[in-house]
């Protein structure tokens, strides 16, 4: 079921309003192993994004490569699902219908028609099939995203900061129903985002990237035993380790000797 | 409602005595939830149409206008009446389902609000049919003859009711072919031109500048290059509906966002589910926009069309009547007009509502 990823020496280079070059992915290779949770974080312009929409096959890179198993990366693919920052459901259809999308466009719907109760219940959203997106909550239309992508059984799931406006009590919980759904459906996981905590608490490897240009720093296993603790002292140890290579560290309080 | 059914449930059960009844009572209040309160409020719902009434038998007629009686049959019967008559039926009509509406209300408690708030707007409609009477057919108050009576308004019913059936009949007609192909090409050309670049390059200017141009303004082509004048009147109605939904649902199509198509896409959509399942599902409000906004022009060159080269249509039957000087069936072609094209409003409110039932308590960007 899950894929490997294969990036090799890509180059992605924009020209903004003004004319000026930007370069948004600097020469950047790594390898996702099958089935595994990666994580890449990084401050915003790292080209964090830029990188997992070349994976979704959404964007193409000036040069390199994108492979899925040994297989050319060249356009979108049910076999990489997506789950946007926010929104991205179908707000004139239901969260059934928003499920069922990926059947229908695949026009495997009438032999599959069982799954998406079993997807809807997969994510805990049994009594809302029938609800409209704007009448759910922010943590359940990421719900209804993940399912979404799930049922087209894809090798690789891509999430862009999925959890992003969410608060924190939310969040948490989705991070937990996201390690239950990797468990279960074994895919491949590429997580962006900007909460080093969320990174240390799902993955498996980090992969820290640095703007200007966008660029791969540095790449961290994360070899802490599941399930994890947010308060252990591995978890902060780890946590301290990604705040200093980031220079946002401070310094330990030097004990007052003024007496 | 909920949470009115929550609150009892919680309450414990208990047998309700005298005195709770008694202190309900007093909590009620001197308002709609008062059997004697909402009576009054039929029985002044009522009054109006009843003054109506009394004002048209009791009082003495100064114009000079014959009363004459017409037969009307039906199902075998004959049924002879003057216009009092009939006026008088109509009003009685109206008292027999307002009343019957206050009696509904009365028990049914739900109803009683809206009821107990519509009352004073109901009175003051019977007391305007009353006043209306007065300074017509029977003082001749306001200025003759543009101002009849109630009553000869209803008269224009009983002489004309073949011919104004068949003359609302014309306009119907011509009004569903217009506005049909209207609605029809608006969304068609709207939807090309919102998808296709070229199409937008091409036809969208064209569009914007003609689009200003009033439908009628194209009369003198439209009589003289087609066929005949239904067709005529038909092409003018397609032109005013067609360029405002077309507008529209360019608009509709290309706002869509970006991040829905690459949604569909990575999900297997094909270039015709991003066209028929993403774009056209978000761009029916305001496809729905151009139809209803359309609508209103459509109906305004229904009748400039009629009143200036038709054989038939409420619009030629105003125009006819007015050379004859018969202002009360300019007026009863009016009030047709009121009622059909707020039934039209009506049909097409209803069928807006159910195809966006997905943005109800979502306020419109």
């Amino acid at each position: 079921m899950s894929s490997s990823i294969g990036i090799t020496n890509v180059n992605r280079i924009y020209t903004d309003a003004d004319g000026n070059k930007v370069n948004a992915l600097n020469d950047v290779s790594l390898n996702i192993r099958p089935g595994e949770f990666i994580s890449i974080i990084g401050p915003s312009g790292c080209g964090k994004t830029t990188l997992l929409r070349l994976i979704a096959g959404l964007d193409k890179p000036q040069s390199g490569t994108l492979s899925i198993d040994e297989n050319t990366i060249s356009d979108v693919s049910p076999e990489r699902g997506y789950v946007f920052q926010q929104g991205g459901l179908f707000p004139w259809l239901t969260v059934e219908g928003n499920i069922a999308y990926g059947l229908k466009a695949r026009k495997v719907y009438k032999n599959n028609k069982k799954d998406v109760a079993k997807y809807i219940s997969m994510v805990g959203l049994e009594g809302f099939e029938r609800s409209y997106p704007h009448q759910i909550s922010g943590g359940m239309a990421q719900r209804v995203a993940i399912a979404r992508a799930l049922i087209n059984q894809p090798k690789a799931l891509l999430l862009d900061e999925p959890m992003g406006a969410l608060d924190s009590f939310t969040r948490a919980d989705l991070q937990d129903k996201l390690l239950e759904l990797w468990k279960e459906n074994g895919i491949t996981m590429i997580l962006v985002t900007h909460d080093i905590d969320e990174a240390i608490y799902l993955s498996d490897r980090i992969v820290i990237m640095t703007p200007r240009p966008g660029k791969i720093n540095e790449i961290i296993d994360v070899d802490l035993d599941r399930p994890r603790h947010r308060g252990g002292v591995d978890f902060l140890a780890m946590r301290k380790k990604i705040l200093q290579l980031f220079e946002l560290a401070q310094a330990e309080p030097q004990p007052e000797y003024n007496i | 409602m909920n949470g009115e059914a929550a609150v009892k449930l919680i309450k414990p059960v208990k047998g309700k005595g005298t005195e709770d009844l008694a202190a309900e009572k007093q909590k009620i209040g001197w308002n709609y939830r008062n059997n004697a309160y909402f009576l009054l409020k039929i029985m002044l719902t009522v009054s109006g149409f009843l003054a109506a009434i009394i004002i048209n038998v009791v009082f003495p007629q100064k114009a000079d206008v014959v009363i004459k009686t017409y037969t009307l049959s039906a199902f075998g019967y004959n049924l002879d009446l003057t216009m009092n008559d009939a006026y008088i039926f109509i009003v009685s009509l109206l008292i027999l389902i307002y009343g019957a509406a206050g009696v509904r209300a009365f028990v049914d408690r739900t109803r009683r609000k809206l009821y107990s708030k519509n009352a004073a707007f109901r009175f003051a409609l019977g007391a305007a049919l009353a006043i209306w009477d007065i300074g017509g057919t029977k003082l001749q108050l306001f200025a003759q003859p543009f101002f009849p009576g109630p009553a000869q308004v209803v008269e224009a019913y009983l002489i004309d009711s073949d011919y104004i059936v068949q003359n609302t009949i014309y306009s119907l007609r011509l009004y569903a072919a217009g506005f049909s192909c209207g609605v029809l090409l608006g969304v068609v050309t709207g939807i090309l031109i919102g998808w296709f670049p070229k199409v937008y390059y091409w036809v969208f200017p064209v569009l914007k500048i003609t689009g200003v141009v009033p439908a009628v303004a194209w009369m003198p082509f439209a009589l003289t290059l087609l066929p005949n004048s239904f067709t005529a009147a038909v092409f003018l109605i397609v032109i005013c509906a067609w360029f405002q939904i077309a507008f529209l649902t360019a608009q509709g199509i290309q706002s869509t966002p970006k991040q829905n198509y690459e949604a569909a896409r990575i999900l297997g959509s094909s270039q015709f589910d991003l066209i028929f399942h993403v774009a056209i599902p978000h761009a029916m409000p305001d496809i729905f926009t151009g139809i209803t906004s359309a609508n209103a022009m459509a109906f305004t060159t229904l009748v400039m069309s009629e009143m200036l080269g038709q054989p038939g249509g409420l619009g030629y039957y105003i125009n006819q009547s007015k050379v004859w000087s018969a202002y009360y069936k300019v007026l009863a072609a009016i009030i047709i007009m009121a009622v059909l094209f707020s039934l039209i409003n009506y049909i097409i409110g209803l069928i807006q509502k159910r195809t966006l039932r997905w943005q109800e308590g979502v306020i419109k960007k």
